[in-house]
């Protein structure tokens, strides 16, 4: 049972990780600012979803789990809001009135 | 050549590279967010050097509070800075600078090259005298029992910190509201933000503190998440900042140097000594101490990021 959980977190992890490398990697590629916010929610959202459920496995108690869950939670309320904030200051500098 | 080792050599380049393009950037706002990464690069350095409760404090202080001090200062500078950035200096004063920050560098250099191995370490006096404290947490032992009175010194600090930046008001609106009306989209995605986080914000602020006691946190972190909340919603125009002359405001900002003050002087009587606790009160004096200036330094921080009163209280 214990290796099945490991190599799931390990599978996890890796494609976690690999999020965060594609989500990069776009934020250097990609042309202009929308696209790029695009590539780094990648990150955000699915890359530290897919670390936190790889770690879930190995935490102490339930309490510990809630915790991480609540942290990719606010990552993902705050990034989205922001990503709002930033898209739409690129959008009124792009086209000026 | 182990993974831990080669993680601390590839760690050690990012800082340095991060360092380096901090001090390259010309422009004021690339050079702050290059400032924030760069903090942010040093939070890992404090985890890898086992010492998690800097890490924190150097993620909620050094990078992120500093951060956004700065960006609001760079905001502030953005009409002068062309012409700042034209005048450059002449070869005599660069080679001064350039002189000057070698020698500094290579002192330090020396320093930490002749520190002895093992460095000379008070750790282990400090845990085996936490007991008496009854905290589980030796950072905060040292900070709240050990010395004390540099800790509260530090609060006063940042107390005076928000007098300077309150000195300058214009006197027409002293005892205004401090900085400027923000207005944003009542259903805009920034007032949603602003009422949907502080109530999580508020929670982790309080938890972060309240478990310094036995693990890596304490009242600065917890404040500074505080006071980033109570930042949110005034830069949403939630709700606007309170005239600094409130009866309110000037009390949390005074309540944890005057109960850390109040508890020292106690010490006077029901212990041997100023900022001496009785060993059978200490967590519950220390708490208390601790319940006032996660308060205090949550306003003070807030406000020193609001600026100088603009605008006339009523």
């Amino acid at each position: 049972m214990s290796l099945v959980l490991d190599i799931f977190s390990i599978v996890a992890i890796c494609a976690g990780a690999f999020f965060f490398l594609a989500g990069t990697a776009g934020l250097l590629r990609f042309p202009d600012a929308l696209t790029r916010l695009h590539a780094l929610t990648k990150a955000d959202n699915l890359g530290l979803g897919l670390v936190v459920l790889g770690l879930l496995p190995h935490v102490d108690g339930v309490l510990e789990g809630l915790k991480l869950v609540a942290i990719w939670a606010a990552v993902l309320l705050a990034s989205a809001i922001v990503s709002q904030l930033i898209a739409r200051v690129a959008r009124r500098e792009s086209e000026p009135q | 050549m182990s993974w831990a080792f080669t993680f601390d050599v590839a760690l050690t380049a990012l800082v340095l590279g991060v360092a380096i393009w901090t001090l390259s950037l010309r422009e004021n706002f690339g050079a702050v967010v290059a400032f924030a990464v760069y903090g942010l690069t040093l939070t890992l350095v404090w985890l890898r050097l086992g010492a998690p409760d800097v890490a924190l404090t150097e993620a909620a202080i050094g990078s992120g509070l500093t951060g956004a001090l700065l960006l609001a200062a760079a905001a502030r500078l953005r009409s002068t800075e062309a012409a700042i950035a034209a005048e450059s200096p002449g070869g005599g004063v660069r080679v001064a600078a350039a002189v000057l920050s070698a020698i500094v560098a290579g002192g330090i250099v020396l320093a930490v090259l002749a520190l002895p191995v093992p460095a000379p370490s008070l750790a282990p006096n400090a845990v085996a005298d936490l007991a008496a404290t009854g905290l589980g947490n030796a950072v905060t032992g040292v900070l709240m029992a050990y010395r004390a009175a540099d800790t509260l010194l530090e609060k006063v600090v940042v107390l005076i910190a928000v007098i300077a930046v309150w000195s300058l008001a214009d006197s027409r609106v002293w005892g205004g509201r401090p900085g400027p009306a923000h207005r944003a989209e009542p259903d805009g995605a920034l007032a949603f933000l602003a009422r949907r986080l502080p109530p999580l914000g508020i929670v982790a602020g309080v938890y972060i503190a309240w478990v310094g006691a036995d693990m890596p946190g304490g009242a600065f972190p917890g404040g500074t998440i505080i006071a980033a909340m109570w930042l949110l919603t005034i830069m949403a125009g939630v709700k606007d900042t309170p005239p600094i002359s409130s009866r309110g405001l000037r009390l949390a900002l005074t309540v944890g140097p005057a109960v850390f003050l109040a508890v020292g002087l106690c010490g006077f009587f029901i212990a041997d000594a100023f900022l001496a606790y009785p060993v059978a009160y200490a967590k519950p004096l220390i708490v208390l101490v601790e319940v006032g200036m996660v308060l205090t330094i949550a306003v003070s921080l807030g406000l020193l990021m609001a600026g100088p009163p603009e605008r006339s209280g009523k």
